[in-house]
């Protein structure tokens, strides 16, 4: 089983070393997995700005990087959503859409492809998990608080078998943290509000960190909490499964 | 074309006074709530979405024949017919029927329909007085603003905004806040209209096709009082309001009130078939875009929505936004993609005026993929050249950028070390990341330099 890692494009050139926790851990779950040197993006800032038309490009280059390996795993489950949802070739379609279907965000390829039911080890400080929306309602990685249905979360499956670590409840479960891509600075009021609303609600837990499986959100709550000289600090969830493993 | 100020501008306007946007959101957060209790109290609820939905598709695919039986029915009920292609025709009808009758007053419960056709200010100018009976109508109609919510009209507003208004223009004691006092004042003024208005105007909720009757859903009663103590009825509807069967309100009576603000059911469910004698029942059935919207494949099933407010209670950005930044007879999410098939010019702002989070489409009762829309509008919005230039080339730049590894890496590298070693040139005014957060700590090494040099492909070769 060959793995491709993808990388989102922010994470390669800001958050090197969530893609390091990514590709460690797992090489520490038994897989083969490659980076193929070439990838960029997935092209979603373009899509999401009304711009689909202008990301062939990235969708070529993804392919032409990605279509050897069996499983395409991403750290991101707004980047997975976007390739699941919209990677196109006009040469050949069956392959692209084959590809959507091999694209995995790293808690689901872990519980589900792996099936890994938990990862032991020791984390011992007190978390607030942040449900990027792209993940949880788009991949739904977790159950949405939304819908009439019984609960379940992929990333909660994985965190609560790490020993010491207490997950907090939050009040809002699982409401947006205003990062939306393009919109963060297109809407920057609201964005920056939602976001400090976000933390309220984590900081009336007392966490320590905030974690998720979305970089790009937790580097919007990073750069408020950062102004905001607060002490609590951002984690993406493939540094704390990979510290223990 | 362009008076208003873009969503972007509206909102940052609203949150400069933070303790109003929190309470604003925190209000909007409760009912949500509510609805989330009322929602998961019921084990059927999501079989009961699905079903409204599908009865939806049904009622779009079939909606010419069901208009049709729709007005046979109700023209052997003694009903008055009148159809409307658009705003302006709507508007003639109703102001057709007060000269036919000499009235020159008008008393009128909520209708989203007759706000986003302007008839208020179409009439103002005829010179008819109209009178908004709903409590929330009332309110936002003394103070000539426009209402910020379709359940909740004047949910932007705090009790001490209310009694300033009333202190104005009903001379309600000044400073006096307590809401029984200041309800009972509106009471007082609305029942002396209720008592002299010869033509009451009510929306409709519901059409059934099979009876050719109309059902009106309020919580204060208002539309059932001037209704029934008027001579004349008028009830305006948008034509997606018609369902088939009177057994279909058992799935959307069930699902409305508690959609909307958590009640098992409205407090009045109004059932209007044939006039009395001597009165008369007219129902204005308005076209105004929407078999439009019913051409564009991707954004029919917007028509399907049954106005519960739910996707603007549930939405983060309306909650922190405000309903008047939305500059739509309707706001919030189904607002957002309602309205760029009424202008396209006017509203490309609003599709952008998200997150794409997705709750609202989790809320919806009848299952439309709203913010799905939003993202198909975009597209559509940029194609149709209502994007602005400099945000074009912004993008192109990007897309080739990010279609070039090499230029990826290039680029990578000289914006890691201008912010490095330059930061000003990043952290400065004119970066909106910047205003109210700090940029990322660029790294020494991206993830595919270190990956170079520890990767497992290079490991090997040193193994070699």
């Amino acid at each position: 089983m060959k793995i491709g890692l993808f990388i989102p494009c922010y994470v390669d050139q800001f958050y090197p070393k969530v893609a390091i926790a990514t590709y460690e851990l797992l090489q520490k779950l038994g897989c083969d997995v490659h980076f193929p040197m070439k990838q960029t993006c997935c092209g979603q800032p373009m899509a999401n700005s009304g711009y689909a038309h202008l990301t062939t490009g990235c969708d070529t280059n993804f392919i032409a990087n990605f279509a050897a390996f069996d499983y395409i795993v991403c750290p991101s489950g707004s980047c997975t959503l976007h390739v699941k949802e919209h990677l196109h070739d006009a040469n050949n379609e069956a392959l692209a859409s084959q590809m959507r279907k091999r694209v995995f965000e790293l808690t689901e390829f872990i519980t589900d492809v792996l099936k890994v039911e938990m990862i032991s080890g020791n984390f011992p400080h007190r978390v607030g998990l942040h449900q990027s929306c792209h993940g949880q309602r788009g991949l739904k990685l977790s159950q949405m608080t939304e819908l009439n249905a019984p609960f379940f979360s992929k990333p909660e499956q994985l965190l609560k078998g790490i020993k010491g670590l207490d997950l907090v409840s939050l009040h809002r479960k699982d409401e947006c943290c205003g990062f939306g891509g393009t919109f963060c600075v297109t809407e920057e009021a609201i964005s920056v509000k939602m976001g400090q609303d976000r933390i309220k609600d984590h900081e009336a837990q007392k966490v320590e960190y905030i974690t998720g499986f979305d970089m790009s959100c937790l580097m919007h709550l990073e750069g408020i909490l950062k102004r905001q000289k607060s002490s609590i600090k951002i984690i993406h969830i493939a540094e704390i499964l990979n510290a223990t493993v | 074309m362009k008076n208003n100020l873009e969503h972007s501008e509206a909102a940052a306007i609203f949150n400069k006074d933070v303790k109003r946007v929190d309470w604003h959101d925190e209000t909007l957060w409760f009912v949500r709530e509510k609805r989330d209790k009322a929602a998961h109290q019921i084990p059927e609820w999501e079989l009961l979405r699905e079903t409204a939905s599908q009865i939806k598709n049904n009622v779009l695919s079939n909606i010419h024949d069901y208009l049709v039986e729709f007005e046979s029915n109700a023209l052997k009920n003694g009903i008055i017919v009148h159809w409307a292609a658009n705003a302006d025709e709507h508007n003639k009808i109703v102001h057709s029927i007060m000269e036919k009758h000499g009235v020159n007053q008008m008393v009128k419960s909520k209708s989203m329909l007759t706000e986003e056709c302007h008839l208020n200010e179409y009439l103002s100018e005829k010179g008819i007085d109209v009178i908004d009976s709903d409590l929330g109508e009332r309110i936002v109609q003394l103070r000539k603003e426009p209402p910020s919510h379709i359940v909740l009209p004047a949910i932007h507003l705090k009790k001490e905004d209310v009694s300033e208004t009333f202190h104005e223009h009903l001379g309600t004691e000044k400073g006096n806040n307590d809401p029984q006092y200041l309800t009972e004042a509106a009471r007082l003024h609305l029942r002396d209209t209720f008592l002299t208005r010869k033509v009451a105007l009510t929306g409709v909720n519901f059409a059934i096709a099979e009876t050719g009757e109309i059902v009106v859903c309020t919580n204060e009663g208002n539309a059932d009082m001037g209704a029934h103590l008027a001579d004349v009825h008028i009830a305006c509807m948008g034509f997606e309001k018609i369902i088939p069967q009177r057994k279909h309100l058992s799935v959307f009576l069930r699902l409305l009130a508690r959609s909307a603000t958590g009640q098992p059911i409205t407090t009045f469910s109004s059932h209007f078939k044939k006039p009395r004698d001597g009165k008369e029942i007219h129902i204005v059935i308005v076209d105004n875009g929407r078999s439009n919207q019913l051409g564009r494949e991707d954004f029919r099933n917007s028509l399907k929505c049954i106005r519960c407010g739910a996707c603007m209670n549930t939405c983060p950005v309306y909650r922190r936004s405000g309903g008047h930044s939305y500059h739509n007879a309707v706001a919030g999410p189904i607002g957002s993609i309602l309205a760029p098939n009424l202008d396209m010019s006017k509203n490309a702002d609003l599709p952008f005026a998200s997150t794409l989070c997705g709750s609202c489409t989790n809320v919806c009762p009848v299952k439309i993929d709203i913010h799905d829309q939003l993202y198909k509008w975009r597209q559509v919005l940029v194609k149709e050249g209502h994007s602005p230039l400099g945000k074009t080339i912004a993008m192109n730049g990007m897309a080739t950028v990010l279609a070039n590894p090499m230029v990826f890496d290039l680029a990578g590298k000289a914006g890691r070390f201008v912010m490095k070693n330059m930061p000003a040139l990043v952290n400065n005014s004119l970066n909106p990341w910047y205003k109210q957060r700090e940029m990322p700590a660029p790294p020494e090494e991206s993830f595919r330099e270190w990956y170079k040099k520890n990767g497992k492909e290079s490991k090997a070769k040193n193994n070699e």
